[in-house]
């Protein structure tokens, strides 16, 4: 077999190599020599991106399954495989990225024999790790499909409601969890961004960016790799991404406004820049987009609210986690190029195993139509009569 | 009873003695430049601070209700009766959110270790166990560092204010911030100047509670919230049932028509 060497071939063995030397660093120099951790910022980019966003980004995968399998909406079922490799992918890659983070990642498996049922990371960890398990099982039926084992799909498909409804339960636990590990620090994380409310919006944004990513997604590997998708499909995501973007932004208002920050947040300050570039990214700009018909009709906008809103997000996270931290700390902290390459090399890892799997993997596959779910309603009957291949040779 | 100790700072003269024997204790090196330190790290859990010719001690409070207890997810800390709050290196995976969630920002870690550990006052549980005094209390010659009974020590506290008030702010640091703590101090300035954080912004109340308060409904909310995600599915999911048993219904009876017809 012979490889091409394209550009975004040689950019992926660069990222790779400086994060190979990074991870290096990392094990044989440790975390002091790798990273610009300190003790008045102990938790730094892999926290805030890796972690929190990379579980955030890989919500698309209990909300597709939650609208496809719970709610029975069956028209958005060529989604539900691609999106639940991102989030089984993503899971693995937030495993991957906390094994650099952990100090001493050798003793990872502690979490299982000395619990502390009072410790917000305790149950972060524990649903993190059942749920990539419920994910691994979702995911495995690709595999069975391409080596053609008809048995094990089977034992799969029995236990399927059981999968479905604890992988939604174990989500809707972690997710919110992921903003309840701020809530002990009310002294310290910035006002902007500390509210006892905060489970709440982390729930409601990873259900925004879990719609946002699965049309962000679906459009993406359509143009990488010239599949088809039904624009009916993008359609009613952009609907639902429009409806979650404004109950999210309407949560954040009330908020503000309960709390009697509304004068506060308009004042120009170090933080409030940072605030007013993540509600430009997160609610004006796709709320405006995604407000005109023609824009919600349109692919490319679709595409383009998409990627703001999964930005707008990723800054509210590093906002959470990095920038609401600096004024208590009296100091920025600027991550070390080690830490952006290890970043790098794992975001790079997740797009690389996405490729992997969809080459070699019925994720869009003609399997898919009598796959996990063989019967076809009589709403995807119709779905599919309208198909509408728009996006086929947007990448051309 | 819990133990504690007490920090007057009026009476402290500098003299950095309870550095050195925290040091001695904690088998932690101690010479001119680690004495010249003015934070603390992971090779120097206590630090005396100077600031216009008035001295403050830093160390671990020793929380009655402990941020590092509740957040460390394999409960590598925990507070002895006596008072301590201790730390089980075995356990620890290195997650920092102690380091994170610690009010009083006293965990330190050792970054360049490549096995590395949180680092803190334990407050000298081996001695105390023994009977006997931490080492710093031990040490100074003033007395301006005190181990005792804490309610014992907040009554000496209170009267060493009522008999000098000009000497004092009228204040006991650590008697109900974050819901009391098991080091007391007594100063003549602000303790916020010396790095402490504000009595107001931290707050009384213990701050596992704010977390407390989510995580006690988890238990209601796994049962509840399983009942109404199976109950969606049961009912989305009935509606394609009942079309499938329809249509093999009409299919039946149509192969009993045609049947019939034969």
């Amino acid at each position: 077999m012979k490889i091409k060497l394209t550009f975004w071939r040689v950019v992926f063995i660069v990222i790779m190599a400086l994060g190979l030397y990074s991870s290096y660093i990392r094990y044989f120099h440790g975390l002091g020599a790798a990273t610009n951790m300190s003790d008045q910022f102990p938790w730094g980019l892999w926290i805030g991106f890796d972690c929190l966003c990379g579980v955030m980004l890989a919500a698309g995968g209990f909300i597709m399954v939650g609208a496809v399998y719970l709610f029975n909406v069956e028209r958005l079922h060529a989604v539900v495989r691609p999106a639940v490799l991102t989030a089984f992918l993503g899971y693995v890659l937030f495993i991957v990225g906390l094994l650099f983070d952990l100090g001493r990642p050798w003793y990872i498996w502690h979490q299982l024999i000395y619990m502390n049922f009072h410790s917000v990371m305790f149950e972060v960890g524990m649903c993190v790790m059942t749920y990539t398990t419920v994910l691994f099982f979702e995911f495995l039926p690709n595999v069975f499909e391409a080596l053609h084992w008809p048995t094990p799909i089977k034992w799969i498909k029995k236990i399927y409601p059981v999968l479905i409804v604890l992988g939604i339960l174990l989500s809707t636990l972690h997710q919110s969890s992921l903003g309840s590990l701020y809530l002990i620090m009310p002294s310290k994380l910035h006002p902007f961004w500390y509210t006892p409310a905060l489970p709440f919006f982390f729930f409601a944004s990873a259900v925004a960016v879990g719609l946002a990513m699965t049309i962000f997604e679906s459009t993406q590997s359509a143009k990488v790799f010239g599949r088809q998708l039904e624009l009916s499909v993008l359609v009613t995501l952009g609907g639902a991404l429009l409806v979650a973007l404004w109950v999210n932004a309407l949560l954040r208002f009330e908020d503000y406004y309960h709390r009697g920050l509304l004068g506060q947040i308009l004042k120009p300050s170090y933080e409030a820049y940072f605030l007013w570039l993540e509600l430009a990214l997160t609610y004006l700009i796709p709320i405006t987009i995604l407000s005109f018909k023609k824009a919600r009709l349109s692919p490319q906008w679709l595409y383009l609210a998409s990627i703001f809103t999964v930005l707008g997000f990723i800054t509210n996270r590093l906002n959470i986690a990095l920038i609401g931290f600096e004024t208590y700390v009296g100091h920025h902290y600027v991550p070390k190029w080690t830490e952006f390459s290890i970043t790098l090399m794992i975001v790079a890892m997740g797009f690389a195993l996405f490729g992997v799997a969809v080459r070699y993997l019925p994720i869009f596959g003609e399997e898919q139509a009598h796959a996990v779910q063989p019967r076809l309603g009589r709403e995807a009957e119709a779905g599919r009569a309208v198909v509408t291949p728009v996006l086929g040779h947007a990448g051309d | 009873m819990s133990k504690a100790i007490l920090y007057d700072a009026t009476i402290c003269i500098g003299c950095k003695q309870c550095e050195g024997a925290c040091a001695q204790q904690n088998k932690l090196p101690y010479d001119d430049t680690v004495a010249a330190e003015s934070v603390q790290s992971a090779h120097k859990y206590t630090v005396v601070l100077t600031r216009n010719d008035k001295f403050m001690r830093r160390l671990c409070m020793h929380c009655e209700k402990p941020t590092c207890a509740s957040v460390c997810p394999v409960g590598a800390f925990h507070k002895t009766k006596e008072g301590p709050v201790v730390y089980d290196v075995w356990k620890c995976i290195g997650c920092r959110y102690c380091m994170v969630a610690c009010p009083f920002n006293q965990p330190k870690y050792e970054w360049q270790s490549l096995n590395p550990r949180v680092r803190k006052c334990i407050m000298c549980p081996d001695r105390i166990a023994a009977g006997k005094q931490t080492a710093c209390a031990e040490i100074c010659p003033t007395g301006a560092t005190k181990f005792g009974e804490r309610d014992d020590l907040i009554a000496e506290a209170k009267e060493r204010i009522r008999q000098n008030p000009s000497n004092y702010l009228n204040r006991i640091y650590g008697l109900n911030e974050v819901g009391g703590t098991s080091v007391l101090i007594l100063a003549a300035a602000n303790v916020e100047d010396y790095g402490y954080p504000a009595s107001a912004k931290i707050g009384d109340t213990p701050m596992p509670e704010y977390t407390g308060r989510v995580m006690e409904r988890i238990p209601d909310f796994i049962p509840i919230w399983t009942l109404v995600l199976g109950g969606i599915y049961w009912v989305s999911h009935r509606r394609d049932e009942v079309a499938e048993a329809e249509a093999e219904e009409k299919k039946l009876n149509e192969s009993e028509k045609s049947g019939g017809e034969k």
